[in-house]
């Protein structure tokens, strides 16, 4: 049926206009100054710019420093939800993937005041928390899936083969697992690094990250050099799918409903 | 040769590819009217693409198909008045087994009172009466079948196709749908064109069998004729049991096999000519007369399998068969064994040798499957076009890559009473045949490594003036 | 056993109760007026009247803001559904390079993070000359809902029988009868699950939203939420509002995943 396959025509020309063509246009932008003119100021001035840099690794750290809080948090959380002799409830499941649908920015913003009546200042560590507040459920459901999905007869093979409990969760669970935790870490670490209004309301606008500034440029009209740090957080989301190898982003969202 | 009324398809040299795979390779044949036909073969062989080509789902490539004279090549599958069952029933998940069976007739607008009253006649014909109301998924695989005839039936077609149509049920349930089926065809008095793999549902089945190997027809005939009289190897190894072995035909009505002659009934081969000849299992008869001896044998295996046992015996020749009877004969045994001539069926041979078209690429080097070898090239010239001949024992196969000249993959194994005769399907694509005593599976990944001084090299013969 | 299983049980609801504070804590201040969040005034139920009746202070930007919200996300679902199972069914007839191309560019709006898309879109609008407002937000939601509709009928397509659409043609259906009366309900749990998903995506976005909308003052519940927090209060009403949702979620969630337990899956 070689007709039909045309059918994909029509979404592939909304693709290149809708998502090619941005993409480039952050690459053309980038790339030139003011009056259109190629230039490659734009770039040497972030590399140059002493708080554009720092910003940048505060995002970088508080990205991983977030993943792995996640991956610590949420892998015992996981393994705990989808083993069967831990927990029969699909009500729990449920409850830990709830907070996902619910709107990030409100989420966010109750997290902040919550610290408020606390009395606890809003800084760095306030910051971290909520982030990993609010990606955790990211974290928890893929590695989730993919625990349950598992085939439990390898597993068996292993204890069979003479494997303590301990063995088999070291050397058959945990490797296997690791799909599920990419797609955890995908899910967790691109968005934390290019999160913009969270990041806003957890510090009360103390600390800056990446996605604020590239904001604040797009904002103040300042768009070649908002483009350009958009295209340097594009080179890091090549870097890290690149060393992902693949995509295993059809797992992690086919499977939310 | 049928009467050109009483034929109501016919396809003449169909070719199709896919992509680079030849699918079909000049098909030719006819089906008469009201007979229940089947194109039977190994899977990929071509049949269920010539099942779809009459259904209407794709074009050939080259050739034509007529039904009742008219060419219906270009006409799409919803305007030709035949319908399929398909492999796995097809049935839409989301109606049930009224609105399955009425689909077609919905379709034409026929009126409701109509369509009731013919869905229920035919799910009566297919024993499924109660079902109406069922959703197709909660049926077992049998009464999907059926609900996947009626709704085919239903429309009336002149013509119905069935493309392996009980490939998925278990063996009781088969056997009692072929019953059924064949029933269901004398009842019915249309066409049947019917696809399978299974040779013996062929031969329950058929009117007329047509055999396909690797895209082109291998023998058409009655079940009587196919297994009687096969035309060569594939047809006689495919179609029940046989002794297949190499055989010599000293003149008309006598072969010599096994090392032994025999007395046959067949004539026109020539003289002194290479053969091939197929014997029953059935067919080998023992006994205690002296005088009927043929040949002696001793019994090496036997097995029960119900209806008969299953004997294998060596021959005080070096060779080895299979017998078939209904009584038992111990291992270690001497037995005394007949043929009879006209259990005997000589088939003439596909190939004497591996004949390749190939050039000359150098001194002492030639390129034929895809590789060079190296050979002998005295008396050709750089850039010959020759022909080079490797005798079917002269080609070695390792089971590593390092030696080897090219590679390839058993596709098929044809035991020959004292040799294994392959067919390996090399790296390149072409097929290079084998003698060997080593024992192969299917599939099997081997090196080809071929001596230099087997390939023969010949001009080739002038081409048609 | 025991104590690993009440340790696990414990741990799970720690995060539980951690993971919901913040939720709870919007729940249970959405019954005080208080004008700030976290002051308790006594119960009432005011605000969730406000809310229905309307009469929000700080005019009716939230009002409007829930409307464009859910119309946004309505209009750009049914039309990702649309592309999305059209190029879904084209797609899974691809082969090779094409297929592998199409379904890579498909992920992109999947990997990208939203300030990328929001971002390199509103270049697209600014070059394209396009002036921002409805048009452009829906355009923008389309384009990153569609890649989780092809998700969810890519499935739905390979599952089906492969023969159901020839079949309907050997009975005598056209190829457009074919299509309307067995290929689409076939994929209807594909599209529809898309859909879901698709305006869940759309009900949630900021980012995209956010660089797409252009300065005519077009909010939708997720930027309202923005602006207002930064103005340094929070419309009060917003509070019942959450509420709403995050019940209406709960329900709906515990329903479907209630169902799916109850029903055996089904076999091919």
């Amino acid at each position: 049926m070689n007709k039909r396959s045309s059918w994909a025509l029509p979404y592939f020309i909304f693709l290149v206009l809708f998502v090619v063509l941005p993409l480039l246009l952050i690459v053309m932008y980038a790339l030139q100054d003011g009056s259109g003119h190629f230039t490659l100021s734009n770039i040497t001035k972030f590399f140059t710019d002493k708080d554009a840099l720092s910003t940048f690794a505060l995002s970088i750290e508080v990205a991983i420093e977030n993943t792995l809080l996640c991956i610590l948090i949420g892998y015992p959380a996981a393994y705990i939800l989808a083993d069967n002799k831990l927990n029969r409830s699909a009500v729990t499941v449920v409850l830990f993937i709830l907070p996902m649908w619910i709107n990030a920015l409100m989420r966010t913003l109750a997290t902040a005041e919550l610290f408020n009546m606390a009395g606890i200042p809003l800084g760095k560590g306030t910051l971290l928390f909520g982030m990993c507040y609010d990606y955790l459920p990211f974290m928890i459901y893929p590695i989730y899936n993919q625990l349950k999905k598992m085939d439990k007869s390898y597993a068996e093979a292993a204890q069979d083969l003479g494997a303590t409990p301990r063995q088999v969760f070291r050397k058959v669970t945990l490797p296997l697992s690791m799909p599920g935790v990419w797609s955890g870490v995908m899910m967790v670490f691109m968005p934390t690094v290019s999160t913009f209004a969270i990041s806003e309301f957890l510090t009360n606008n103390k600390i800056k990250l990446f996605g604020t500034i590239i904001q604040e440029n797009i904002n103040n009209s300042m768009w070649n050099y908002g483009a350009a740090l958009s295209l340097i957080m594009l080179l890091i989301i090549g870097l890290t799918t690149f060393l992902q190898g693949g995509d295993q982003t059809e797992e992690a969202s086919g499977g939310l409903i | 040769m049928a009467a050109e009324k009483d034929i109501i398809i016919r396809l003449e040299h169909i070719s199709k590819s896919f992509g680079d795979k030849k699918v079909l390779d000049d098909i030719s044949l006819y089906v008469k009217r009201g007979e229940f036909i089947t194109f039977l073969g190994p899977s990929g062989c071509g049949k269920t693409t010539t099942l779809r080509l009459i259904a209407g789902f794709g074009k050939p490539d080259s050739g034509t198909i007529t039904m009742d004279g008219k060419e219906i090549s270009e006409v799409p599958p919803y305007q030709r008045n035949l319908n399929t069952v398909f492999q796995r029933y097809a049935l839409f998940p989301h109606l049930d087994v009224y609105d399955n069976v009425a689909f077609g007739l919905k379709l034409k607008k026929v009126p409701e009172d109509q369509i009731e009253k013919r869905v229920k006649k035919v799910l009566k014909l297919v024993s499924m009466s109660d079902y109406e109301d069922r959703d197709v998924e909660s049926l077992s695989g049998g009464q999907q079948q059926r609900v996947a005839i009626a709704r085919a039936l239903i429309n009336q077609p002149k013509i119905l196709l069935l493309d392996e149509p009980l490939a998925a049920l278990d063996l009781k349930m088969r056997k009692d749908m072929q019953i059924e089926l064949k029933e269901m065809h004398k009842k019915l008095g249309i066409t049947f064109i019917y696809v399978t793999h299974d040779q013996e549902e062929a031969l329950t089945l058929s009117d007329t069998i047509v055999v396909m190997n690797e895209g082109k027809i291998q023998q058409i005939g009655t079940p009587t004729d196919i297994y009687n009289e096969p035309v060569n190897c594939f047809v006689a190894d495919f179609i029940g049991e046989s002794n297949i072995l190499k055989g010599h035909m000293i003149r008309d009505r006598r072969v010599a096999f096994i090392k032994h002659e025999f007395d046959c009934v067949d004539e026109g081969f020539g003289e002194d000519v290479p053969v091939d000849v197929v014997v029953r299992p059935e067919d080998i008869y023992f006994t205690t007369d002296p005088a009927k001896c043929q040949f002696k044998a001793t019994v090496n295996s036997c097995t029960f399998k119900g209806v008969h046992y299953e004997m294998w015996v060596d021959t005080d020749t070096g060779y080895e068969l299979m017998i078939q009877d209904y009584d038992p004969y111990e291992v270690g045994t001497e037995v005394m064994l007949y043929i009879d001539p006209d259990d005997i069926q000589v088939m003439k041979k596909e190939r004497m040798a591996n004949t390749y078209a190939a050039k000359v690429v150098g001194e002492g080097k030639v390129e034929f499957l895809g590789t060079e070898f190296a050979c002998d090239t005295t008396g050709f010239a750089d850039g010959d076009e020759v022909v080079a001949t490797v005798r079917f024992e002269k080609v070695e196969l390792l089971d590593y890559e390092t030696e080897a000249d090219t590679t390839g993959n058993v596709v098929f194994i044809l035991y020959m009473g004292n040799h294994y005769h392959l067919t390996v399907k090399t790296e390149c694509g072409e097929n290079i045949w084998v003698d060997t005593n080593d024992i192969w599976d299917k599939g099997d990944f081997v090196g080809i490594k071929i001596a230099p001084k087997s390939i023969q090299l010949s001009k080739p013969e002038k081409a048609n003036e | 056993m025991n104590g690993k299983k009440i340790l696990a049980k414990a741990y799970l609801w720690l995060l539980i109760l951690v993971l919901y504070a913040p939720i709870a804590f919007i729940v249970i201040f959405s019954f005080t007026e208080a004008k700030s969040l976290g002051n308790w005034t006594g119960f009432s139920t005011q605000l969730y009247a406000n809310l229905f009746t309307g009469s929000i202070q700080n005019a009716s930007g939230l009002q409007s803001a829930v409307i464009n919200t859910l119309l946004i996300a309505l209009v750009a679902s049914i039309f990702a559904t649309i592309l999305g199972t059209v190029a879904a069914i084209g797609i899974f007839h691809l082969r090779g390079r094409k297929k592998q191309t199409m379904t890579f560019l498909n992920n992109i709006p999947m990997i990208n993070p939203d300030i990328i898309t929001g971002v390199s879109l509103f270049l697209l609008f600014v070059f394209l000359g396009i002036s921002q407002g409805y048009l452009t937000v829906i355009l923008a939601h389309i384009t990153f809902c569609t890649p989780y509709v092809v998700l969810n009928v890519m499935p739905k397509l390979k599952q089906m029988n492969p023969n159901i659409y020839e079949a309907a043609l050997d009975l005598g259906a056209t190829p457009a009868q074919a299509l309307r009366k067995v290929l689409v309900p076939a994929l209807r749990p594909g599209m529809i699950s898309g859909f879901i998903l698709s305006f869940t995506m759309s009900l949630d976005d900021f980012a995209v939203t956010f660089f797409t909308r252009g300065t005519i003052g077009l909010d939708t519940l997720s930027t309202y939420i923005y602006t207002d927090a930064r103005k340094g209060g929070l419309t009060p009403e917003l509070k019942p509002l959450m509420s709403i949702i995050f019940l209406v979620i709960l329900v709906v969630l515990l329903v479907i995943n209630v169902r799916q337990s109850k029903t055996p899956e089904k076999q091919r």
